[in-house]
């Protein structure tokens, strides 16, 4: 149960990062990544997965 | 070190009598007549509010917001935003670390430095643990630099007290509808409140937020310029209305810029063929707007890392890996360039007095005129080395500048070629005469081909005292004859 970022996609602007209620989003590289074992698809936190919500790009899909 | 302290190398170059009031303690015989003297005090160094600055003061941009919390149809998000930068750039982006390192390297290098923005390349507001980081830390390392930002204003009301409680004298907004109806052909989605909205329920809130946030700027004292793309068919018509509602509530500065669109920027109106206005259309929105909340002629939509005068980009020679690990500002180069500008100033005053006395004397004839200039509102570029032409009208309502237009600078290899002189007669479209400081006969006789003048006789003159006699020259003796 986690989300994750296309690396493709992403154009690192970080809004996920400091949308995610979990901490669960940091920087690595030259994107930002989603720690699966940190993230509750917002669970309990927002009606919908926020880093989701707030991307531009369309880089965010419930991890494979 | 000396060199440093005028870099403007014209200004040197060019004599300079001394008239009137040109004394450095007083200043404010540069103020423009219809500028309130509190307001002049705020914008007298900004480049971007005031035309009389931007002859002098250069500003400069750091990219440290990435981020944004709407999306808007003119823009892509792997380009900077399009609200106050150039459509498709990317520019380099800084941690706030970076960033002071970089805007104290520029401070001790370019004197002429008055202004620190954050423009993007997404918003200020939704990056703003980064933004008050670089503004808190340059404050204590220069404290004369004044500071600005550039939002589209959904979070505005969230942080209008900090805001102000920052000494962030001015903020930008960009507002391209006040009907929902429009905004949403504009806006596809905003985040707020943890939720992506999307049609009209988004432009109802945002502009009620974008509209709230300029109130609250307002009433603390911040002076609010406002940013309109103009996209013809959606938001042309429409215009004036937000004209007169920003203008109502206390908006400082109108600037329209126009829509630029471009498939290759993957932008939605890019793709769907959307349009932008063509100079004629801006030309006329802005006439039709021209005594609503001042218009802003002189905008030159800048990149969100731009550096230097406005026009001019000097962004390529501070790049991080070009910085020096610690920089330090002097801040003697500093007050030498601006007591050298308040005497520059109150002489260009009278100058522009003078000029405006000649103009106005005479019938309602207007004179369109391209100036080549490096900055300092003198005549000091040569033609082939421009690539901006300031644009001035001169008529029965004074000497004003109505815009610039771009040309590729022709003149490259120090040698002209007239295989790209056509563009440049292409861009001066209406022109009746052109000032630079020199010319090559060729480009002149092809020029006056296309029946454009050029003229070096007015080199290193003020741009207005030259127009001045230009139109004296052309008018005032048929006048008289009449
Ligand atoms: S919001 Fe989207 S584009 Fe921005 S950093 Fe996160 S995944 Fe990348
Ligand atoms: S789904 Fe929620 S918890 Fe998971 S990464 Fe995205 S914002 Fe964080």
């Amino acid at each position: 149960m986690a989300m994750s970022i296309n690396a493709d996609d992403c154009t690192a602007c970080g809004a996920c990062e400091s949308e995610c209620p979990s901490k669960a989003i940091r920087f690595q590289g030259a994107v930002y990544v989603i720690d699966p074992k940190k993230c509750t698809e917002c669970q309990g936190a927002a009606d919908a997965p926020q880093c989701d919500e707030v991307c531009p790009s369309g880089a965010i899909a419930k991890a494979a | 070190m000396s060199s440093q302290i005028v870099s403007l190398d014209s200004f040197v170059a060019s004599p300079s009598p001394v008239r009137g009031c040109a004394s450095s303690s007083c200043g404010s015989s540069a103020r423009p007549a219809d500028v309130d003297p509190d307001v002049w005090e705020k914008i007298k160094d900004h480049p971007c509010y005031s035309e009389e600055a931007h002859h002098y003061f250069a500003r400069m941009h750091v990219a440290v917001a990435p981020a944004c919390n709407i999306q808007c149809n003119y823009c892509n998000r792997k380009y900077d935003c399009s609200n106050e930068s150039r459509p498709g750039v990317v520019s380099e982006r800084l941690t706030p670390e970076e960033a002071v390192r970089k805007v104290v390297a520029v401070a001790a290098a370019v004197p002429e430095l008055s202004v620190l923005g954050i423009a993007g390349p997404g918003d200020a507001l939704a990056n703003w643990k980064q933004t008050r980081a670089t503004f808190d830390a340059v404050r204590k390392v220069i404290p004369d630099v004044k500071f600005c930002l550039s939002t589209n204003g959904l979070a505005l009301p969230d942080y209008a007290d900090e805001i102000a409680g920052m000494a962030i004298d001015h903020v930008t907004i960009t507002i391209n509808a006040v009907d929902p109806e429009i905004g949403a052909k504009i806006y596809p989605w905003i985040f707020f409140d943890h939720k992506r909205r999307t049609g009209l329920e988004a432009a109802t809130i945002f502009l009620e937020r974008q509209m709230r946030g300029l109130e609250m700027l307002v009433a603390r004292g911040i002076l609010v310029k406002i940013n309109s793309v103009m996209i013809p068919g959606i938001n042309d018509a429409h215009l004036p209305k937000v004209n007169r509602a920003v203008r109502q509530r206390g908006a400082f500065l109108h600037n329209i810029m126009p829509l630029i669109s471009d498939p290759a920027h993957g932008t939605h109106f890019g793709l769907t063929g959307q349009r932008g206005p063509t100079p004629a259309e801006l030309k006329t929105l802005q006439d039709q707007l021209d005594g609503g909340a001042k218009l802003m002629r002189h905008c030159r939509q800048c990149r969100a890392d731009a550096i230097g005068l406005l026009g001019e980009d000097r962004g390529q020679e501070f790049t991080l890996d070009r910085l020096p690990e610690f920089a330090t500002c002097d801040p003697a180069p500093r007050q030498a360039y601006r007591a050298f500008v308040a005497a520059e100033r109150g002489d260009r005053g009278a100058a522009r007095a003078d000029a405006l006395r000649s103009v106005s004397a005479v019938a309602d004839d207007v004179l369109l005129v391209a100036v080549a200039t490096k900055g300092g509102a003198r005549i000091n570029e040569h033609f082939g080395h421009t690539r901006e032409f300031q644009i001035y009208e001169a008529g029965p309502k004074g000497i004003t500048l109505v815009g610039h237009r771009k040309v590729d600078a022709y003149c490259m290899g120090g040698f002209g070629e007239d295989a790209t002189l056509g563009p440049t007669i292409a861009a001066l479209d209406g022109i009746d005469t052109v000032l630079c400081a020199k010319i090559g006969d060729c480009p002149r006789d092809a020029l006056a081909e296309a029946g454009i003048t050029v003229t070096d006789a007015h080199a290193y003159d003020y741009i207005e005292t030259a127009i001045g006699k230009l139109y004296a020259e052309r008018f005032g003796r048929s006048a008289a004859v009449a």
